[in-house]
């Protein structure tokens, strides 16, 4: 992860660490911080704790979101000291809703140079946002919103496995991470394992993006926790909660990140240092989907 | 049998809830009163969530909108994109349930900020998909505790578009609110405006109008909210919700 991210990214870019609530990629965040990333554009529509973190490391100058907060648990409170209160520095905003976060994406990724939503009439996003504008329908007397194509410098996706080329699976809540992906100009793919391509070729409905998407891929078990990796593990629902009361002040939350973050050298290590019993305690049971037929001769 | 206020609004909202509607749950007291009108009088209710899972039936409470529960066992699991405009905005959705920081008179809900926009006092998550359930369903219930800062006249920031001037139809929404429920009362709308139509059981006229910022309109025939009955309560105890997370 640290050569991908080094290689990948540089200081100013804008960047989607994709993920709704499931399969977030919380290794790849922490190695920004400790690269010591600045000025960077942080993209997602969920800014869930990886985003808190990476605001309370000053690497960021603006958020683009749709939903800030701490899924399940309440208030984001690094970000929102941030736009509050500017600390430890000012971040510039612009805000969407989930649909229109995703919409951008799609029209990204499919090259469209805007694209139509059945959202935001009588809202005031469209007040706060000039992204978000009125256009008549040309077939009709409709009037619906549009918004830009959105195209990140560097997508993170995370996926439960691929092969070496970074075909990947993935199963569960998919989110936005393919248009994510698709829409980026450079692709990190960060999976829980790496698998013989045959294992891919079984069961192509289940792909998620290709190998010809994917610039490098990384395999980093456990990668996504505290989030969840449907049928690896399962969400670590004290870490939300605890985060509530290590994000309550700039410097509880710094001493978090000197230990857990700074403190450790990459994910590996990181894992060694939860206790076994806790990463144990997550371990997903076992709920097998049956076997289809691709036919053959 | 006693019971909690939260309990009082899972079961108003749950009797909301019509057998075969499909709706887009949240975490927490709305995902509670849809299994209960699923265990009750609504045993085809269809369990859509933000995330992409349809028809979901959790085994255990989820954690949040992604949890693994929602999407083991759902008849499908949509990407976000599809989800939101196969589904949402293509009208599939009956009932949304939202809540929110502020809601106004007309039903418009505030998630964003509090204050000014660019200077707030308290920055809020914001819209999520909140604005796009508020658009595209036929029907939004609103559960929030009933406190007077929660209900001004008029919000600080319409995240999400309740009767608005000109009317919903004329700017292409569908639906609209159909029931406010809170720890003091049920309300509906009549002519894009709340309207009290039961007061929970001890609370007075003068309790419901104290927390709220308006001179609060009372239905003609304003009755007591329905308590829950012992088998609700048994249901959510033992069954829904038996460590007491939402209680």
């Amino acid at each position: 992860m640290a050569s991908a991210i080094s290689a990948a990214l540089s200081d100013g870019d804008s960047i989607y660490l994709a993920g709704f609530t499931h399969l977030i990629p919380f290794a790849a965040g922490h190695e920004i911080i400790r690269q010591e990333y600045r000025d960077l554009e942080v993209i997602r529509a969920t800014p869930d704790l990886v985003y808190d973190q990476l605001i309370a490391a000053g690497c960021v100058r603006k958020a683009t979101f749709s939903w800030a907060g701490n899924p399940g648990v309440g208030s984001l409170r690094a970000f929102r000291r941030a736009v509050e209160d500017g600390v430890p520095n000012e971040i510039d905003l612009e805000e969407y809703s989930h649909y229109g976060t995703t919409a951008r994406l799609y029209a990204g990724a499919t090259g469209l140079p805007f694209i139509p939503l059945k959202t935001f009439a009588g809202s005031d996003l469209p007040k706060v946002n000039d992204n978000i504008r009125p256009v008549e329908s040309p077939f009709s007397d409709e009037t619906v919103y549009a918004v830009p194509p959105l195209n990140p410098d560097v997508t993170v996706v995370r996926a439960q496995r691929a092969d070496e080329s970074g075909n990947a699976h993935l199963w569960g809540i998919p989110g936005e991470q393919k248009e994510a992906a698709l829409a980026a100009k450079t692709v990190i793919l960060s999976v829980e394992e790496i698998v013989d391509e045959s294992v891919i070729r079984s069961d192509p409905n289940r792909t998620l993006i290709t190998a010809d998407d994917v610039d490098f891929v990384v395999e980093e078990p456990f990668a996504s926790h505290p989030s969840y990796a449907q049928g690896y593990y399962d969400r670590d629902n004290e870490a939300y909660i605890e985060w509530d009361d290590i994000s309550k002040t700039h410097e509880s939350l710094t001493e978090w990140l000197d230990e857990w973050v700074y403190g450790v050298e990459d994910r590996a290590e990181y894992v060694r240092k939860l206790s076994t019993d806790r990463v144990l305690s997550l371990g997903a049971g076992n709920n097998y989907g049956v076997p289809i037929n691709m036919g053959g001769n | 049998m006693d019971y909690t206020d939260t309990e009082l609004m899972m079961t108003a909202a749950a009797r909301q809830l019509e057998d075969g509607d499909s709706v887009l749950v949240g975490i927490g007291v709305p995902n509670l009163a849809c299994n209960l009108a699923k265990r009750t009088h609504a045993p085809d209710l269809q369990m859509v969530y933000e995330s992409g899972t349809i028809d979901s039936n959790p085994d255990s409470l989820p954690l949040s909108i992604g949890d693994p529960v929602l999407a083991a066992g759902a008849a499908s699991i949509e990407s976000l994109m599809g989800g939101f405009s196969y589904y949402l905005q293509a009208g599939r959705i009956d009932v949304g349930f939202l809540g929110g920081a502020q809601i106004d008179r007309r039903g418009n809900i505030n998630s964003t900020v509090i204050g000014d926009y660019d200077n707030p006092k308290v920055r809020l998550p914001g819209s999520g998909g909140a604005c796009e359930i508020a658009s595209n369903v036929e029907r939004t219930l609103i559960i929030t505790p009933h406190q007077r800062q929660r209900f001004p006249e008029e919000v600080d920031f319409i995240t999400s578009p309740g009767y608005i001037e000109g009317g919903r139809e004329a700017h292409g929404l569908r639906g609209g609110p159909e029931a406010v429920i809170t720890d003091k009362a049920v309300m509906g709308f009549e002519d894009g405006e709340m309207v009290v139509e039961s007061l929970h059981p001890g609370v007075t006229r003068e309790d419901v109008q104290e927390a709220t910022g308006w001179e609060l309109q009372f239905g003609d025939d304003v009755s007591e909210t329905e308590p829950p009955t012992d088998e609700e309560l048994r249901l959510i105890r033992e069954e829904l919700d038996p460590d007491g997370v939402y209680l």
